[in-house]
């Protein structure tokens, strides 16, 4: 009876439906108007994307932001907003400038103030931006459209770092805007870049609109990731997040969105099932699983038990139980990510082998007296959840105790902040991932740094490390920078500041009449076409 | 004549246990307990035990784990299929009957204890019962599971925030029922011959109130139980109840939402069991309350 | 009967009144500063002085649930720093799906459990009304994430009929709208099919028993008017108090089919404020789903006086 009854009350209604969609579709219009339907990774809540590292703020930067420089897919390092630069014969002076037709969103010219106020704000909070800043005498606005940097020492790392391409990017604002603290959030949203932010329209953590910027001259050059031209081809992009990521694999196939961000390769079978949609990789380089110790309490304030973990763990394990799929995961011993310039697996032998009788006997030579390890669990991003239990399980396994604590991804984001012993409210460790943009050298890797208060949380202290990463700055050759790059792991197995836990991808799913998403390392969404 | 030593007392429990729900619901439910109790000698293996080659098979998938101290294989076989971790969700849900019971009885046993004394104040002193009666209509204008959830909001998962949060919600019920059986017992000649004849209160309590409460209250805390393991499981699935590494039903559902399409058996299977299991609880509350207390026969 | 509904809605306030004392004692009395717990885990120290001043922490305790309830009347709910949007705002947004989603259970629940009620209690004692009954006890048990997810397994999973999960708006389609209602509604009816098949068998039970049925058989009135006219008509009364209980029933499993579902309603907002600790929401939803708990009985009761002419108070 219940059979009949739905069967028939809804093709009676449906076919209602359709005749009532039918007419509303053929109404002509002038011109269609294309909308690329997004399910980004996350909902976006803070539009500054200096303020924050959050990737999603990345993202969003580059949608509506421009930036002087950037890296081609294959490392290179490629002129953006930049048209020329030269360098003076005694490598002390640059000077850049700017390419013409460049415009704010609001309508104003580009001009090389702004750009300096822009990377004056950025190099306040970031890591690559300071040690750029240390090299710098002074940074002036010539002209309207040229910059010039008097530098103490000749370096390479000026380009270098306003081409980094992740957290934190070298946006360029308006200078009434990059005039704000770097500490506080800015609160008007203009930038250069292919896409408009529609204020109006945004609902925090649940919509974002960006509308095509029509007076964007992009480069002469072809597309090329994030380097060459970016063209927009669809006049709106919205992003709405979905929480549940079975139902964004079902809404792809009924077409009601266009493109998941981040599928878990779990779902792919929904997803070819459906016939509806096709996978790619937008960052061929993929993520990192990276172990985050917190020196500053027992028992990982003893370099020796930190190092027992670098032999109990195995890569395998946390990338089978957090991926699953072979297809989407590598595991690699270098620190600098595998496939990258840095990449090396020097010193790394016999290392993340889960070799448990060498981890017992190394935290018993260390003394370990059996202090539990608050191990932080993020229950709700299915891409670390699965984490946090095979490091307990493994640590379990060569003696450890493990006091693993659950609590949601923000609880964890503020609490890691806390230098609190882990009774009163701290922690020793946790577990999250890093994009390979932010760890191609000692530099970018954020996790590395190990100046003590200036680190991030975990906060390592070690001179050597911080001596290694300041001569890789000034390094003047690639052979000499690899070479400190091996010298920094050799270091690093005796002071562990992370444990890197193999590189994956997470397939990006677009509906088959979406093409031409771009392999630029972060998801950019000019050079998408939709229909046809 | 025979009859004539059969106490009321015998002939309840004669009554009892001569009932068909009775029998039913007690033998099932006594099957969850022993589930419970005998977890580990049930062919279980350890709940939280990974193992990331295998996960999300199916049920009845057959392989060799390592084990990590003596580094030899031994074989498993995966009766009710594995979660996304690869752990054996036969002995996650064998487990969970644990959390389910501890939660239901606890919850059961703290709100009638608690609401027994509310409601006997309630009752049998006037000044007390304006006040507490309109607190309970207050709490009672709450919907139980919100009134839960806004309490396990302010503390840090765990199982006894998960407790007292559905106690909450749970004692108003209690003291509405025992302050009715209080009110009715006060008319009582015999009750107002003990008063005339100036018994104290506490023994007046203790002796002809208490008493008469105890068959209402024995299948109203039946039915708490099962409103207990319901809600546990709500709230555990929701997210918000015990933390997730500890194996309950509700728990073990949370973590096959996400691919549930694909392997509905991390569902189905614990949802199938706390399902059976609150049947079993509440028949046993049907019966008991048909054949112990045929005065309180509509639910409260 | 004029005099008994004035009185009747009197009732209700000192009823509201715990509850929003409830409410608001459930955040203040809790251990930790709540100017803290209200600005949430990213708050500096600016913003929680702020939050303390606007709520007048400082202030006495009767002062400051003055200043929160005068702010709660003007349905000014404070701003959830979640979505950094006004909870009232969100509030608004949400209550199309639950809405939708509570009648179109409510409608199932009368055409299904009523029938089954009156059935069951016609024909007492026999295989049908035991196989009601039974069915009865069974809906009673089933946890709604559990018949949720059965129904979702067979009529989405296995047969393909019916979507997964979500919501569509009435103003994008009626067809679309029912089409994605449809399994979550019958799933939460589930329950409520049970309970108020077994509250109409009672009552229609007592009914028959009465003089009047008699009357009416005697007069040689057809079997299916005797029922129609007289006896649902006299077993309305107690299911209509019923359905006033079911609504507390009811809320709280909008909430878990929401979130099973992923109907972007009340229920699910409620849900993702407690994983995100977002209070100000909590808060409010809570008080909101109260105080339209208690208007709905209120409704009920009123409505049963003008029902049954016969209760006078």
């Amino acid at each position: 009876m219940l059979h009949y009854f739905r069967r028939g009350a809804l093709t009676g209604v449906a076919a209602a439906a359709a005749l009532a969609v039918g007419l509303a579709v053929s109404t002509p219009a002038a011109q269609a108007e294309t909308t690329l339907r997004v399910v980004p990774h996350s909902g976006l809540k803070i539009l500054d994307p200096i303020w924050t590292t959050a990737y999603i703020t990345r993202n969003h930067g580059y949608m509506i932001y421009d930036t002087l420089f950037t890296l081609d897919p294959d490392g290179n390092i490629q002129p953006q907003m930049v048209d020329e630069v030269t360098t003076s014969d005694d490598g002390l002076t640059v000077t850049m400038t700017l390419r013409d037709g460049l415009k704010w969103h609001d309508g104003a010219d580009v001009t090389a103030e702004d750009t300096v106020a822009s990377i004056e704000r950025w190099a306040s909070k970031d890591a690559m931006g300071q040690k750029m800043m240390q090299f710098v005498d002074s940074l002036e606005a010539t002209d309207a459209k040229t910059m010039t940097f008097n530098l103490n020492t000749a370096t390479g790392l000026i380009q270098l770092a306003l081409a980094k391409p992740s957290s934190n990017v070298p946006f360029m604002m308006p200078a009434r805007i990059a005039a704000t603290p770097g500490d506080e959030q800015i609160e008007e949203y203009i930038g250069s870049g292919p896409f408009m932010f529609n204020n109006e329209e945004w609902e925090p953590g649940t919509k974002v609109v960006y509308e095509k910027f029509d007076d964007y001259v992009p480069r002469d050059e072809p597309t090329n990731g994030l380097a060459g031209a970016k063209v927009a081809k669809v006049d709106r992009v919205e992003w709405t997040p979905i929480r549940d990521i079975q139902q964004a694999v079902n809404a792809i196939t009924a077409g009601e969105v266009d493109i998941i961000e981040s599928v878990p390769p779990d779902l792919l079978p929904i997803l070819n099932d459906g016939g509806e949609a096709y996978t790619m990789v937008y960052n061929p380089s993929g993520l990192q699983y990276t172990f985050r110790y917190n020196v500053l309490h027992p028992p990982f304030d003893n370099p020796a038990v930190r190092q027992a973990l670098l032999y109990a763990f195995n890569q395998e394990d946390f990338l089978q139980a957090a991926i699953g799929d072979e297809n989407y995961f590598q595991t690699c011993k270098a620190m600098f990510v595998c496939g990258l310039p840095f990449e090396t697996d020097a010193h790394m032998d016999g290392l993340l082998e889960s070799n448990f009788a060498k981890a017992r006997e190394i935290l018993q030579e260390a003394g370990y007296d059996g202090t539990p390890v608050v191990l932080m669990h993020s229950t709700n991003l299915p891409i670390l959840t699965n984490l946090a239990p095979v490091a307990k399980d493994l640590m379990e396994a060569v003696g450890l105790n493990v006091d693993m604590q659950s609590m949601d991804w923000s609880t964890l984001v503020a609490r890691r902040s806390k230098k609190d012993a882990p009774a009163d409210g701290g922690w020793n460790a946790f577990l999250t991932a890093w994009d390979a943009g932010d760890l191609f050298n000692p530099l970018a890797m954020a996790f590395l740094n190990s100046g003590c208060d200036k680190a991030l949380f975990g906060w390592p202290c070690d001179e050597q490390i911080e001596k290694l990463r300041d001569d890789f700055a000034r390094a003047g050759s690639f052979d000499e920078q690899k070479q400190i790059v091996e010298a920094l792991q050799a270091r690093w197995v005796e002071y562990p500041t992370h444990i890197h836990l193999g590189q994956f991808n997470t397939p990006t799913a677009l509906r088959n009449d979406v093409k031409g998403m771009l392999e630029a390392g972060v998801p950019v969404f000019w050079n998408i076409s939709k229909g046809e | 004549m025979a009859a004539v030593d059969q106490s009321p007392f015998r002939q309840t429990l004669g009554r009892v246990f001569s009932n068909t729900s009775v029998l039913i619901g007690g033998g099932l439910a006594l099957v969850i307990v022993l589930i419970g109790l005998l977890a580990p000698y049930l062919d279980t293996r350890d709940p939280a035990g990974i193992s990331p080659a295998n996960r999300n098979k199916p049920p009845g998938f057959e392989t060799t784990v390592r084990d990590y101290d003596t580094g030899q294989k031994i074989p498993v076989t995966y009766r009710m299929g594995s979660d996304t971790l690869g752990r054996d969700i036969y002995s996650r849900v064998v487990y969970g009957a644990r959390t389910s019971l501890i939660v239901g009885v606890s919850v059961a046993a703290i709100a009638i204890f608690l609401g027994t004394l509310i409601g006997l104040l309630a009752g049998y002193f006037r000044w007390a019962d304006g006040i507490i009666m309109r607190i309970m209509d207050g709490m009672m204008a709450i919907p139980a599971i919100l009134l839960a959830i806004a309490v396990v909001s302010l503390f840090s998962a765990g199982l006894l925030s998960v407790i007292i949060a559905i106690v909450v919600s749970e004692i108003p019920r209690v003291v509405r029922l025992v302050r009715s059986v209080v009110l009715s017992i006060r008319e009582e000649p015999y009750v107002e011959a003990a008063i005339t004849a100036g018994t104290p209160t506490p023994t007046l309590l203790m002796r002809h109130v208490l008493p008469n409460t105890l068959a209402p209250l024995i299948v109203q805390g039946t039915f708490i139980v099962a409103s207990a393991i319901i809600v546990e499981a709500i709230l555990s699935f929701l997210g918000i109840g015990i933390p997730p590494d500890i194996p309950t039903w509700g728990n073990i559902m949370a973590e096959g939402r996400q691919v549930f399409q694909l392997h509905p058996h991390n569902i189905l299977y614990p949802g199938a069991i706390l399902g059976l299991t609150v049947l079993a609880v509440n028949i046993l509350g049907d019966g008991l309350r048909d054949t112990m207390d045929p005065r309180f026969s509509k639910r409260v | 009967m004029l005099s008994y509904l004035i009185k009747r809605i009197l009732a209700t306030i000192p009823v509201m009144l715990f509850v929003a004392v409830f409410i608001f004692l459930l955040l203040r009395l809790t251990p930790g500063d709540p100017a803290a717990m209200l600005a949430g885990d990213f708050a500096n120290d600016a913003q929680i002085a702020e939050i303390r001043a606007k709520l007048g922490l400082d202030e006495p305790l009767w002062k400051q649930f003055g200043l929160w309830i005068s702010d709660m009347l003007r349905f000014e709910l404070g701003e959830s720093f979640y979505y950094k949007k006004e909870v009232s705002e969100l509030i608004l947004s949400r209550i199309e799906p639950t809405l939708s989603l509570s009648l179109l259970t409510i409608i199932f629940t009368v055409l299904i459990a009523v029938p089954l009620g009156t059935i069951a209690a016609y024909k007492q004692g026999s295989w049908m009304d035991r196989g009601i009954m039974g069915f009865s006890v069974l809906g009673f048990s089933l946890p709604v994430f559990v018949i949720g997810y059965g129904l979702i397994y067979v009529f989405s999973v296995q047969l393909g009929w019916l979507p997964v999960q979500g919501y569509a708006r009435i103003a994008d389609g009626v067809g679309e709208w029912l089409y994605r209602l449809i399994l979550p509604a019958i799933a939460l009816s589930v329950i409520f099919v049970a309970f108020i098949a077994r509250m109409t068998r009672t009552s229609v039970l007592e009914v028959l028993g009465e003089d009047y049925i008699r009357t009416a058989r005697a007069k040689g009135q057809t079997e299916s008017r005797v029922l129609m006219r007289h006896a649902l008509r006299n077993a309305a009364v107690p299911i209509v108090t019923v359905i006033g209980l079911a609504i507390a029933i009811l809320i709280g499993g909008v909430v878990v089919t929401e979130s099973v579902f992923t109907i972007p309603g009340l229920g699910l907002l409620t849900v993702e404020a407690v994983l995100n600790r977002d209070f100000p929401t909590i808060q409010a939803v809570i008080l909101f789903f109260s105080v339209v708990y208690v208007l709905i009985n209120l409704a009920v009761d009123v409505s049963y006086t003008l029902l049954d002419p016969r209760i006078r108070y």
